[in-house]
């Protein structure tokens, strides 16, 4: 892998991130809303509720943590769509350009791009609601580390679903994480679901992170070893995610699919 | 002995479904030539070339770049190659300056910044520089695309239709450029256009395509006199219509 191509990914987006204010915009104001939201209701319940269960960690922390996934995948799709509406592939990919390379470079852009939105939605939520990242303890690294992985497998396979399908089927990608949310558990235990529910669950890594959240803010010790499943599952979704892509690249490249890809072609 | 060609494309065939796209076309182009490939629509000029970039696999047939095998080495052989192409505009969003910085990058250009200037320079956009490149003219689009075209001074240069859409002045300018490129660099050129007064003024060989083979080729200036054709463009209209006979095709 040439890490100079995968810069030139990189400073592509970083330009247009510099040149546009409304590219920047998102990446805080819809923190900021999910954050005053979420932050209200769950400071409605801690008045409401006599349980002495406190809801800002278990419920305002699983929104800004979905969120996060959110943001990575996002980052991802959101880099490849660039390319999709300034229908740049064959710019790009009649170079020495490699598809390692460029989704390298997408991934590393949503890196960026995401840690900016996390970083800032850590010190909002901080400030207005006292909810501190700290309180999950050495559980939170994890916890960052296997969403980041899922937003990511999520990112490229949806960015190989519109590669192969066409521009339009970008409106399939913008739902996916809605989709999978009611699956991973993000606002209520995986034991409440249906069985049916419960297996789709246990093949979901956020799924994993959200369980042990609750575990540590019910003061229970980080169960990492559910932590390591996740995280082995994350691995074989970015595998798969991989193996998809660059199978519909190869599809691409077999039919022409990037050389006329345009605005109209969906095939 | 003469020098080893840029590019070798030996026995390319292109099949979708039923459809003979390209039909066992072979040629080479050499340091410092510029190779015309001309056709009606649907000859095959641009699904050459894009297996020649890389974007299409060819469906038997080998490529070869600077004696790379494209391939077996993609990025190896493609480093070597740049291309410039009317429906293929630089994205619009980043400035002109920026375009050429990218696009340098993926080339892995050395001394970058003295090279966009160069760059800049050698196609009058110095002034255009931070302008981005969706407001620009067709003109300076195409002097943009030229100007990432030779950022990495490539070894083969491929153009499908650079003076599409631009007045003749500006068109003139361009094709000078060209050639004293290929010239000064002893880079290899493939040229498709429909301008024949073009083939006649910048190419040393010129490629008929007629429904994915090479029906005729050989040197445009002596072409015409050979076939008893007043003009290239008289030519162009009697392979377009399929009025050679077998004999004269080369």
């Amino acid at each position: 892998m040439n890490g100079r191509r995968v810069w030139a990914i990189v400073s592509r987006q970083l330009y247009l991130y510099r040149g546009s204010p409304q590219r920047v915009l998102p990446m805080f104001a819809w923190v900021v809303i999910d954050i005053l939201l979420w932050g209200f209701i769950t400071r409605y319940l801690n008045q409401v509720s006599h349980a002495g269960f406190n809801f800002v960690p278990a419920l305002l922390g699983a929104v800004l943590l979905w969120d996060f996934l959110t943001r990575v995948m996002q980052g991802v799709t959101m880099a490849f769509f660039e390319d999709v509406w300034s229908r740049n592939f064959l710019n790009f990919f009649a170079t020495p350009l490699t598809t390692a390379e460029y989704l390298a470079g997408l991934v590393s852009t949503a890196s960026a791009t995401s840690l900016v939105g996390l970083l800032a939605m850590m010190v909002f939520a901080r400030a207005a609601f006292g909810l501190s990242f700290l309180v999950y303890g050495v559980a939170l690294a994890p916890f960052l580390v296997v969403l980041f992985a899922t937003g990511v497998a999520l990112g490229i396979a949806g960015a190989g679903l519109v590669l192969r399908l066409g521009p339009a089927s970008e409106w399939l990608i913008w739902p996916i994480p809605t989709l999978v949310s009611p699956f991973a558990g993000v606002f209520y235990p995986v034991s409440v679901m249906p069985g049916w529910m419960q297996a789709i669950a246990r093949a979901l890594p956020p799924a994993y992170v959200f369980e042990g959240m609750r575990a540590v803010v019910a003061g229970h010790p980080a169960p990492l070893d559910r932590l390591a499943i996740g995280g082995a599952l994350a691995l074989v979704d970015l595998a798969l995610a991989w193996l998809f892509f660059a199978a519909v690249h190869r599809y691409a490249v077999r039919s022409g699919l990037i050389a006329r890809y345009s605005a109209e072609s969906v095939s | 002995m003469s020098p080893a060609p840029v590019l070798k494309a030996v026995s390319l065939h292109k099949r979708f479904g039923e459809i003979a796209a390209v039909d066992d076309v072979s040629f080479e182009a050499a340091p410092g030539e510029i190779v015309g490939l001309v056709g009606p629509n649907g000859a095959g000029k641009t699904t050459t070339i894009n297996m020649v970039l890389g974007v299409l696999a060819p469906s038997a047939g080998r490529i070869e770049i600077d004696g790379i095998d494209l391939s077996a080495h993609r990025s190896r052989a493609l480093e070597r190659t740049n291309f410039a192409a009317v429906y293929a505009p630089l994205p619009g969003n980043l400035t002109v300056e920026q375009n050429l910085k990218v696009f340098g990058r993926i080339y892995a250009v050395d001394r970058l910044a003295a090279r966009v200037e160069e760059a800049l320079e050698a196609f009058d956009l110095e002034r255009y520089r931070t302008q981005r490149a969706g407001v620009l003219s067709s003109g300076e689009q195409t002097r943009l695309s030229l100007a990432k075209a030779m950022i990495n001074r490539p070894r083969l240069l491929l153009l499908d239709e650079p003076t599409a859409s631009i007045d003749p002045s500006t068109a003139r300018d361009i094709r000078a450029r060209i050639a004293a490129f290929a010239r000064s660099g002893a880079c290899g050129v493939i040229w498709t256009t429909h301008n024949m007064y073009e083939v006649e003024a910048v190419c040393d060989r010129v490629l008929f395509l007629s429904h994915g083979k090479i029906v005729l080729q050989g040197d445009p200036k002596t072409l015409t006199h050979e076939h008893g054709a007043e003009s290239l463009d008289d030519l162009f209209v009697d392979v377009a219509h399929e009025t050679l006979h077998d004999g004269v095709v080369a």
